[in-house]
């Protein structure tokens, strides 16, 4: 067993968990965060990416126990006071999702990779976006969404 | 996943006294190849060895004419860094080709080289640049060390520490990626050093190779054109349902050309 020490979206958490548990599983199962999603066995989907100290990572693929003492947000620690952060009002506004299923994944990877690179050209767009697979929206809305965050985020 | 221990590694000397211990142990780097193995159970260990935040497998640096690499350094950190992109920017640009933004921000040099997925970026950089792969107990040359499918000259046991590339005159790499993966179908590292040409295809074969024919004709001229009446040995190359074996070597004769084109010999 495992004994791992994390922050999740603030707060402080310790579990003791099976050390062959991944850390989806540790935030879905055991954090109860059921907003994070497992979509592949294979590390290509993106659904479940995270913040893992900031950076995002796909969180069916990391140890819980190579999170410890790690600070991770999730989907449900992005908004701050009641207030959507710029990435969900944009995916929102642009209507860009469908069945939801890959958006908190897409969601957490756009708000990543727009740290990084704030003004991000479509080209640079695209390969932001090649950790992550939407099986609905053909991706135009979700590009649509991205400039829209870029643009609001940079005012 | 099958059942196993993890231990957060707190020295190189540590790890490797562990791995010495338990045969069935694996070291864990960032995980991006090793524990979606585990998952689809084509891997079993009994210890799962943490070496990623050892500081003493960290660091870029350029000495003597030589860069540097610690190990655990991140496909992201190379292909942001400063120094990487002034001593060798193929070597940057190479990193930032790798797999997606998510797979960057763990995957690391080392966990790359000691895999040597037949379709992965870094051994064509590793062989063609000539670099040396330096472990725990000993330097191996790029020549000797890759030695085809996920085959490598490490021992049961052997860690990388760094991997040290001569600064060339002039590299590029040219990439043509699975549009779903992104590992290459097939990649050309070409490094030059006056009349020195080293080619390294990966993606194509079963494993990283250096493409002869193709360094001789252009260590005698620098041109696209001279590697135009060459052609790659296809009954060698990898046949699958996303290319022949023939697809795959007219890949690996296009990516030379257009990066032999990037450096300057249209
Ligand atoms: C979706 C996806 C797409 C990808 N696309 C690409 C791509 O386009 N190109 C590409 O090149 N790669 C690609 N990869 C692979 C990625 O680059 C991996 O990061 C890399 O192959 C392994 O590095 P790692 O640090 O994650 O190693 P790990 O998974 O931690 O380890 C891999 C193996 O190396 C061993 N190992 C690790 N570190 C050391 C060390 N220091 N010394 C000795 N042995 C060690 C481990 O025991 C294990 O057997 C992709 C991966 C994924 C999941
Ligand atoms: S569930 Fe993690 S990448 Fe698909
Ligand atoms: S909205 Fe359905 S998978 Fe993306």
């Amino acid at each position: 067993m495992a004994n791992v020490n994390l922050k999740i979206n603030g707060k402080a958490h310790s579990f003791d968990v099976e050390d062959r548990t991944l850390l989806v599983n540790l935030i879905r199962d055991h954090a109860q965060l059921t907003g994070t999603h497992v979509g592949c066995d294979t590390s290509q989907c993106g659904a479940c990416t995270i913040h893992m100290n900031g950076v995002a990572v796909k969180s069916c693929t990391v140890l819980a126990g190579q999170a410890d003492g790690a600070d991770i947000t999730t989907i449900e620690g992005l908004a701050k006071n009641g207030k959507l952060h710029p990435v969900q009002q944009a995916f929102t506004e642009c209507h860009a999702l469908q069945c939801g299923f890959c958006t908190p994944g897409m969601i957490m990877a756009v708000a990543g990779f727009l740290k990084d690179n704030p003004k991000p050209t479509d080209d640079e767009i695209y390969h932001g976006l090649e950790g992550n697979l939407c099986r609905c929206t053909g991706y135009i809305n979700i590009v649509k969404a991205v400039k829209q965050a870029s643009k609001a985020m940079s005012k | 996943m099958h059942t196993f221990s993890y231990v957060k590694a707190k020295s190189v000397k540590e790890a490797g006294d562990l791995l010495a211990q338990h045969v069935d142990a694996k070291l864990l780097s960032g995980g991006m190849t090793l524990i979606p193995t585990m998952k689809a159970r084509l891997a079993q260990s009994s210890h799962v060895i943490d070496i990623a935040g050892l500081s003493e497998l960290a660091g870029i640096e350029v000495k003597d004419g030589k860069l540097s690499i610690g190990a655990a350094t991140k496909h992201v950190d190379v292909s942001r860094s400063a120094v990487v992109k002034k001593a060798i920017p193929a070597l940057a640009y190479l990193a930032g080709l790798i797999g997606d933004p998510q797979v960057r921000n763990r995957g690391t040099i080392g966990g790359s080289l000691a895999n040597n997925d037949p379709a992965a970026d870094y051994p064509s950089a590793a062989l063609a640049l000539n670099a040396t792969i330096v472990t725990n107990k000993r330097e191996i040359e790029a020549d000797d060390y890759f030695q085809g499918l996920f085959q490598t000259a490490l021992d049961a046991g052997e860690m990388i520490v760094k991997v040290v590339f001569p600064v060339p005159a002039k590299a590029a790499y040219e990439k043509f990626p699975h549009p779903a993966s992104g590992y290459a179908m097939a990649g050309a590292f070409v490094a030059q050093n006056g009349k020195d040409v080293r080619v390294a295809i990966t993606g194509a074969g079963p494993g990283v190779f250096r493409w002869k024919e193709a360094e001789a004709a252009l260590g005698k001229k620098l041109a696209a054109a001279s590697v135009e009446g060459l052609n790659v040995d296809a009954s060698n190359m990898n046949e699958d349902m996303h290319g022949t074996k023939e697809y795959r070597a007219n890949l690996a004769k296009v990516m030379t050309k257009r990066a032999v084109a990037k450096l300057g010999g249209k």
